[in-house]
């Protein structure tokens, strides 16, 4: 498949949007339970704010892979058959949600609504994070099924395609969560830091998991079964045209295999030892940078990640367009 | 229910890209606008068509048989490419079976041509939404035109007869016929998509000749010899 960068970082962005969320609510949850020091409304308003600016960022970017973007409400109306349309719904509504988030924490709407058992009280602001928490998940089964569904991409048409989404996700928005909360200069750089560490290692199990998968995939479709002959010496001659069509500029990258090796390995550096070294020498020297580099780092590395997704992904189709004539 | 669909002859299809060309002017000059031609006469040309003829060799040389074969939309009975529309602006028109794009509902996201395993919708570079074969579905519905003539262009521009078009659900239909008596069979039927579409076989008439058919079986000695003459007269000599 051809990388599209609007893709690209749509699925980057919102990834590390949805995990800085995330982040931001275990780290309330936390605090709840006394495990972590209580922090200051500011805190998390401005990290929903961040995450809702990756959100809209993503968005944004998500228009460019349009050809008709003024038409894009339209979307919405097939949730019932297309993942791609539950996206569309789904991701507005986390926005909504990570703002009033952010929004009840600034406003300090965090007067208990009802004391469940004398312990737990549930104020807006958990309500809302929730309802966000399971919102988020389902955004990223969305975002992570329009790829993994599709059967004729067989290296996407797997659940490692949806384990390595909310994985990498959750693992950039914990980084930048870690990396938040180093620039705010509180307490909470080891925890955030600590469970980014071990999303990453999640993130890394599952992609080379599936690496591995793809290794060994025996394709389905062979130049027999698309065009029914059975010969096992089946060469195309012309595709049919001599130049280029949507059908070759889509569905071909178009780079040498060591250029795909290369960013293999780019990627597989950048985004797990890499960040993970970092955030474990930031926590040994007490570092306040150092976890701004590693997610800074780690996001280059899952631009390439997303990249290599999209190039490595090899169409049924591209058996009919071998050879230009 | 009716399913309409085309049957390729690739015993007959001699790859001359008459389909292609009348496909392309039929569309190009339709109700949906003029289908997009960049550089037609340029360096790097690049255009949407809903029909192409590919070419394959098929053995190793010598033994080796060159395969012409016509691609467009196969119109699936279970077309992957409508559920993922998150629009609706794909669809598979209940009546007779043809899977369409609404034009004016597509937003060019091409989620559908990810869904197509045959790599048979294109996106219109100038318009920007998908296109696809509609098996010329305004010709084929027009009630005005004579029976002969609602058939989709590629059908007519076919010298050799090698795309047959009709009705597959339809048991006694000229292209259902072809299917069952001559091997008609689908594309990639790995993946369960159905297409409507078929396609008939290459077939060799090879002559079986027995030995028996060689050496005469009634002749006991099994001796053959030619007669020598020497002056009598023979059959030549009284026939002319």
């Amino acid at each position: 498949m051809h990388p599209a960068f609007s893709v690209i970082f749509l699925t980057t962005l919102i990834g590390a949007g949805q995990g800085l969320f995330l982040a931001l609510y275990t780290g309330q949850l936390y605090a709840l339970a006394n495990l972590l020091p209580v922090q200051d409304p500011g805190f998390y308003a401005f990290g929903s704010l961040l995450a809702l600016l990756l959100l809209a960022a993503g968005l944004f970017a998500s228009f460019f892979h349009l050809g008709r973007p003024e038409r894009a409400w339209r979307a919405a109306s097939k949730w019932r058959t297309s993942w791609l349309s539950r996206e569309v719904i789904i991701l507005p509504l986390v926005m909504a949600l990570v703002f009033g988030f952010g929004l009840a924490h600034w406003l300090g709407w965090t007067e208990p609504l009802i004391v469940i058992r004398d312990t737990l009280p549930l104020d807006p602001t958990l309500i809302i994070g929730l309802v966000g928490t399971l919102a988020t998940f389902a955004l990223f089964v969305s975002t992570a099924m329009i790829y993994a569904s599709v059967r004729f991409l067989e290296e996407w048409h797997s659940p490692w395609t949806v384990s390595n989404f909310v994985f990498l996700g959750i693992a950039s928005g914990f980084m930048l969560a870690a990396a938040y909360s180093a620039y705010r200069g509180n307490q909470l750089v080891a925890f955030f830091g600590t469970w980014a560490v071990i999303a990453t290692l999640l993130g890394m199990g599952s992609r080379l998991s599936a690496l591995a998968r793809n290794r060994r995939l025996k394709r389905k479709s062979t130049p027999q079964t698309a065009i029914g002959v059975r010969h096992q010496a089946i060469r195309q001659l012309t595709q049919g045209f001599t130049a280029g069509s949507f059908n070759t500029r889509e569905f071909f990258h178009g780079e040498s295999p060591a250029t795909l090796a290369l960013i293999r390995w780019l990627y597989l550096v950048l985004v797990f030892p890499i960040p993970v070294a970092l955030i474990g020498i930031a926590y040994v020297i007490e570092s306040p940078t150092l976890p701004m580099a590693a997610f800074l780092i780690q996001y280059l590395g899952l631009l390439g990640e997303r990249w290599s997704f999209f190039a490595e992904a090899d169409h049924s189709q591209n058996l009919y367009y071998q050879r230009i004539a | 229910m009716s399913q309409l669909a085309l049957v390729i002859d690739l015993n007959v299809c001699v790859g001359c890209h008459a389909c292609v060309t009348s496909c392309k002017q039929w569309n190009t000059s339709g109700w949906a606008g003029p289908m997009v031609d960049e550089n037609p006469y340029d360096a790097d040309p690049s255009g949407t068509f809903f029909n192409r003829v590919q070419t394959y060799e098929v053995g190793r040389f010598p033994d080796t048989e060159t395969v012409h074969f016509p691609k467009s939309c196969l119109h699936c009975e279970e077309p992957p490419c409508v559920p993922v529309c998150p629009t609706g602006a794909s669809y598979k028109r209940p009546d007779n079976g043809v899977v369409l794009v609404d034009y004016d509902k597509c937003i060019g996201c091409k989620y559908c041509a990810w869904a197509c395993p045959y790599g048979v919708r294109e996106v219109d570079a100038q318009q920007k939404v998908m296109k696809k074969c509609t098996l010329c579905i305004e010709r084929i519905t027009d009630m005005s035109l004579p029976e002969a003539e609602r058939k989709p262009a590629c059908v007519l521009a076919c010298p050799t007869s090698a795309r047959l078009y009709g009705d597959v659900h339809d048991p006694e239909s000229e292209v259902s016929l072809a299917i069952r008596e001559q091997g008609g069979y689908q594309l990639m039927p790995e993946w369960g998509t159905k297409p409507a579409n078929h396609y008939l076989p290459r077939w060799k008439t090879r002559r079986q000749i027995s030995r028996e058919e060689i050496v005469r079986a009634d002749n006991p000695l099994r001796k053959e010899d030619l007669t020598t003459y020497t002056g009598e007269e023979t059959l030549d000599d009284v026939t002319w």
